[in-house]
């Protein structure tokens, strides 16, 4: 009983209680889920008995929510009140919130139980999780191999079985592409669709908060509860929540699917990926749909333009970690400056270092029109590139990552080889489009991911394709071998 | 090489109050000259007249009615501070001089 979905037919049936769920998590968070380095923290106490209040709610025959007494998990770059969040950094050991953030109130009024934390990489910056103070997480498809990032600790922890959802941020494709590594759903909404109070900020134009799932339906349920206007983040959207869930009839006829020409020539894109992706357009259209071939001519240029953008905001977002309020202070220092200096360079690892610089570098005094200006430009050019394509298709498909998950420790020394991986990600965020990894199909015993992306605020035609291509192959149903679940 | 040379990664260094050894420099002026290169490939694409992007989708700045809340309680503000003095956060000295 490992998806959400079974959960909660087991909870609808009285078969299971949340309390049971509730344990069974904890004990795989506290085994396959420290085996796998993916979960860094659980909170038991608190988690049981909120449980015990969702099974005596059911007792009297209130459910709030299909999420109702089902546990969960963070990314730890989400806050809760009284609790740890580190974003995986120096600079935010032993850092408490004072304050929830949006989508824990929103959990906790659908009736979800959060029982700890993920690994991820620092401030949400990397592919890989392995930029972390807690070490790599793994992959529970080979334990050798990284489960992409940054919200890898999250992906790894649903495949593995621990809980049957968690949440992750999505800010160049850190919820979709760990959700293709570890072969789970993983989406990124629409650019305010969910509230971003409470996320720790990396690069707020682009930063989206995202569920990881098994199933089409059960992301729905998820985007279902946490979706919807909220007055403490001034980027959120007026819309309502999103309430589409029972309109998935997975019914695939008739929707035009664009395949960009451009996400199938690249070198970087490897064999098998493109033909286990290319198998899948094959699924959907047998299944009804049909393809187009569509053009997104900047394709070449959307992972410096990201790089640029994100880096400059990161740059802005990360100067509050200067050791006056909260956060690591460097000890024995003289005045002010050395306490930002001392506290900053501590408490920041490699990468985010990397990045801060580059952000900084471009947003300085005569730099700033040929990298800054010049990326937030081609940023409009990249949006133009999705309203055409938009104009021919429903939904565009493609792989969500060039390659299956790499070995831990391979790639890390090389930036831009890491970042261009990022390539059919980034634009999602950049043009604010809601995007979606599913798995579709193994190479060389490892998961690959087809990513859909549709037009803003359109994640109910996101959600019926998935649905559909899960409704007609079983792709979804694939299990890592070594992680089956224990009786 | 060439884009970015050590003097300027140290001098990006002391804008983002960041102090870095010798191999730090020597390590991000590789990384920043690779990234910016590649970066580069954007000065052949013609923006004249386009419009930048600083948000995806486009929203008025929404207001609110002028009206105090309740704030947080000070305790809890201050609960993660290095170091505090009543409600107040301690930081060392900001001015050079005589103690105030």
């Amino acid at each position: 009983m490992d998806s959400l979905e079974e959960q909660r037919a087991g909870l609808d049936r009285g078969d299971v209680s949340a309390r049971e769920l509730v344990q069974r998590a904890l004990s795989r968070a506290e085994g396959v889920g420290a085996e796998l380095n993916a979960v860094v923290g659980v909170r038991g106490e608190a988690a049981l008995a909120e449980a015990d209040a969702s099974d005596a709610r059911r007792g009297q025959g209130t459910v709030l929510s299909p999420l109702d007494g089902t546990p969960v998990l963070l990314k730890d770059n989400i806050v809760m009140q009284g609790e740890p969040t580190t974003c995986a950094s120096r600079i935010l050991e032993g850092f408490r919130s004072p304050y929830d953030a949006t989508v824990v109130e929103r959990l906790r009024d659908a009736g979800a139980i959060i029982i700890g934390r993920t690994n991820m990489d620092e401030f949400a910056m990397g592919s890989s999780t392995e930029n972390s103070i807690f070490g790599p997480a793994r992959n529970p498809w080979d334990p050798s191999r990284s489960c992409g990032g940054s919200s890898g600790g999250s992906a790894s922890a649903v495949a593995a079985g621990v809980t049957g959802y968690a949440l992750g941020s999505d800010t160049g494709g850190s919820v979709r592409q760990p959700g293709s590594f570890c072969g789970v759903v993983g989406m990124k909404p629409t650019y305010g669709r969910i509230s971003r109070y409470g996320l720790v900020a990396f690069a707020s134009s682009l930063d989206q908060i995202g569920p990881f799932t098994r199933t089409a339906r059960e992301c729905a349920w998820v985007l279902e509860a946490l979706s919807g206007h909220d007055p403490r983040d001034s980027t959120s959207l007026p819309e309502p929540a999103w309430r589409g869930s029972p309109d998935l009839d997975g019914s695939l006829s008739g929707i035009r699917i664009g395949v960009p020409r451009e996400y199938f020539v690249g070198e970087g894109l490897s064999a098998e990926v493109s033909e286990r992706v290319r198998a899948s357009l094959g699924e959907l259209e047998a299944a009804g749909a049909y393809l187009v071939e569509v053009d997104l001519p900047h394709t070449e240029h959307v992972v410096s333009t990201y790089y640029l953008i994100a880096t400059a905001e990161a740059s802005s977002n990360l100067a509050r970690y200067d050791g006056a309020r909260y956060g690591r202070r460097a000890v024995g220092v003289e005045d002010v400056d050395e306490m930002y200096r001392r506290s900053r360079s501590e408490g920041f690892g490699p990468e985010v270092k990397r990045r801060i610089l580059l952000g900084t570098y471009v947003l300085s005094a005569g730099y700033f029109e040929a990298y800054y200006k010049k990326a937030q430009q081609v940023r409009t050019l990249v949006r133009r590139d999705f309203d055409r394509a938009f104009e021919r298709c429903d939904v565009i498909a493609g792989p969500t990552y060039p390659q299956v998950a790499f070995p831990i420790g391979g790639k890390v020394d090389d930036p831009i080889r890491l970042y261009l991986g990022d390539v059919y990600t980034v634009s999602a965020n950049l043009a604010g489009l809601p995007g979606l990894s599913l798995p579709c199909g193994e190479a060389s015993g490892l998961p690959v991911g087809l990513q859909l992306m549709a037009p803003a605020l359109d994640e109910g035609t996101l959600l019926t394709v998935a649905s559909g291509f899960q409704k007609e192959t079983d792709h979804h149903l694939h299990r890592p071998g070594s992680f089956d679940e224990p009786e | 090489m060439g884009r970015i040379s050590r003097k300027d990664v140290e001098r990006t260094a002391e804008l983002a109050r960041i102090d870095l050894s010798e191999s730090e420099v020597e390590g991000l002026t590789r990384d920043l000259d690779r990234i910016l290169e590649h970066a580069q490939q954007l000065a052949m694409l013609e923006t004249e007249g386009i419009e930048p992007t600083a948000h995806a989708l486009p929203l008025p700045t929404p207001t609110r009615p002028d009206r105090p809340a309740s704030p947080m309680d000070p305790e809890r503000a201050l609960g993660n501070a290095p170091l505090r003095e009543g409600s107040a956060f301690v930081v060392p000295k900001v001015l050079d001089g005589e103690e105030g």
